[in-house]
């Protein structure tokens, strides 16, 4: 009964998020903070994890192919796949359910406990959308930062089978190259934009409903991670089956 | 003036509010008094439009809040100032930012307007020199002065105030009550302190609502409550040993 009060509770958090807005004029300063604390301070990250993930995913295919007679561009290709349609969009995500979701979760808690939230309240200010709209508009921004996870996750996979001897640079082009279905790319990008709004509003709702003092923060940053990785794990499933099945 | 009239609020199955009546007339300082767990809070979170209070009603200067639109309320909290226990600082901000915040919010002055208000309430709470640090960067009697410069920026007609000197040395939380008091008269403002600090009843608390178990066990003046023979009264007010003297001398004096 708990999880579907929750449920509920978290829609009708979503819809007080779209009333009352703030006055523009400081909507947009919060909006560009958020881009930068959120999107610009996760690039490094999501750089690093694609670069790395892309290259162990080459090398891992390139091991596999143990038949002479698998063609050598089947390297590029499988890298391309993996990065494309899951790697850059669902993993990269559940890193920043950790990341990201920790964050929101723990700042907007910190401010419940220290009634920094009552105090916009008392002030008449639609604290949810104060605080809660930025980050999901920041957000938005997030296939930006994933398009670059994928082109780094491609370059890290060139990397690896070319500086490891696994296969040569012309047969990895060829290998990304081929079969290349627009479409991925879109279902990539549908998906981590859905990914993105799960990303603001649950870590969001587990900080701005939490009861306590620091330790609950704590503990509600660590149930957020949970239910952000499960929200996304499980609609990686249905969209999959919805666009691809 | 505020009027609260028989409000109820339960959480669950407890009943912490039970009718509570209670009128604050403005340009006085009202104390609401009682132990830990009398409702004070939530009767101040009533006030406030926090808390709904499932019977009863409350109204400022006539208004009453339950009849009043959408709109109304908006317009009504702006015309309230609030002094939280922990100042409830916005900590990302400096002090000038946080004092600003309700003007960049509701008003439309200009950065120099604005910027000579903020200037004008913090030299009223006698913070000249804090403009630029963080919450973080002082004291809590500073983070007190700062609180209620914010609060009273908007220039507000209803003031409320959560335990203003709570974690104050007695000094400071003296002068705090008083600027409290100074600000009130000043301004005419009506203002409603919980407070269970004695030095503050016996500072600035022209009017006094003891709650007991969520109902309203007596009301008053500060020079009243050491006179008072109500038991429930006597026993918070001379809980501590100075008093208890006070009292002792009271009553040798009068016999």
């Amino acid at each position: 009964m708990n999880y579907f009060e929750s449920i509920g509770s978290y829609a009708i958090m979503i819809r007080e998020v779209f009333k009352k807005p703030t006055k523009w004029k400081i909507m947009k300063t919060l909006i560009l903070k958020e881009i930068d604390e959120l999107m610009f301070g996760s690039l490094g990250i999501i750089i690093f994890i694609s670069f790395f993930i892309g290259g162990v995913v080459a090398i891992q295919t390139a091991l596999n192919l143990t038949n002479p007679l698998l063609p050598g561009y089947l390297i590029g290709f499988a890298t391309r796949q993996s990065i494309i349609l899951e790697f850059a969009p669902t993993f990269c995500s559940i890193i920043m359910a950790g990341k990201v979701g920790s964050y929101i979760t723990s700042s907007i808690g910190t401010m419940r406990v220290t009634e920094q939230i009552d105090a916009l309240e008392v002030m008449g200010i639609n604290a949810l959308n104060y605080l809660v709209f930025p980050k999901i508009v920041a957000l938005m921004l997030y296939p930006f930062i994933i398009a670059i996870g994928m082109y780094i996750g491609v370059f890290g996979g060139w990397l690896a089978t070319v500086s490891g001897g696994h296969g040569t640079s012309a047969d990895f082009i060829e290998g990304i190259q081929l079969d290349f279905i627009p479409f991925h790319v879109t279902y990539a990008f549908i998906k981590t934009l859905v990914f993105a709004f799960i990303l603001a509003t649950i870590p969001s709702y587990h900080g701005f409903y939490m009861k306590g003092g620091a330790l609950e923060v704590g503990k509600a940053s660590t149930t957020s991670f949970v239910w952000t990785s499960v929200a996304i794990i499980f609609l990686n499933l249905i969209l999959t089956q919805l666009f691809l099945g | 003036m505020i009027h609260v009239e028989d409000i109820r609020k339960s959480f669950g199955e407890t009943e912490v509010l039970k009718g509570v009546t209670a009128t604050f007339e403005t340009g006085k300082t009202n104390l609401v008094i009682g132990q830990s767990g009398s409702g004070k809070t939530v009767f101040l979170k009533c006030l406030l439009g926090l808390f709904t209070p499932e019977e009863g009603s409350i109204s400022y200067d006539g208004k009453v809040y339950d009849d009043l639109s959408a709109d109304d309320k908006r317009n009504l909290r702006q015309e309230m100032g609030m002094v939280f226990q922990g100042s409830a600082l916005f900590d990302s901000m400096t002090v000038e930012g946080n004092v600003k915040f309700p003007l960049e919010m509701f008003t439309k002055q200009s950065p120099s307007e604005m910027q000579d208000r903020v200037d004008f309430v913090l030299k009223r709470v006698n913070l000249i020199d804090a403009h630029h640090k963080f919450p973080s960067e002082i004291s809590g009697g500073m983070q007190k002065r700062v609180a209620i410069a914010r609060a009273i920026v908007m220039n507000p007609k209803y003031l409320f105030c959560d335990e203003p000197n709570s974690g104050l040395d007695p000094k400071t939380a003296i002068l705090i009550d008083n600027l409290i008091k100074e600000i009130t008269e000043e301004y005419d403002i009506t203002t409603v302190i919980n407070t269970h600090d004695m030095n503050s009843v016996m500072e600035i608390g022209e009017k006094i609502l003891f709650l007991k178990n969520g109902l309203k066990e007596w009301e008053g003046t500060n020079k009243e409550i050491f006179k008072t023979d109500n038991e429930a009264v006597t026993d918070f007010v001379y809980s501590s040993e100075l008093f208890k003297k006070v009292r002792q001398m009271y009553i040798e004096e009068r016999n």
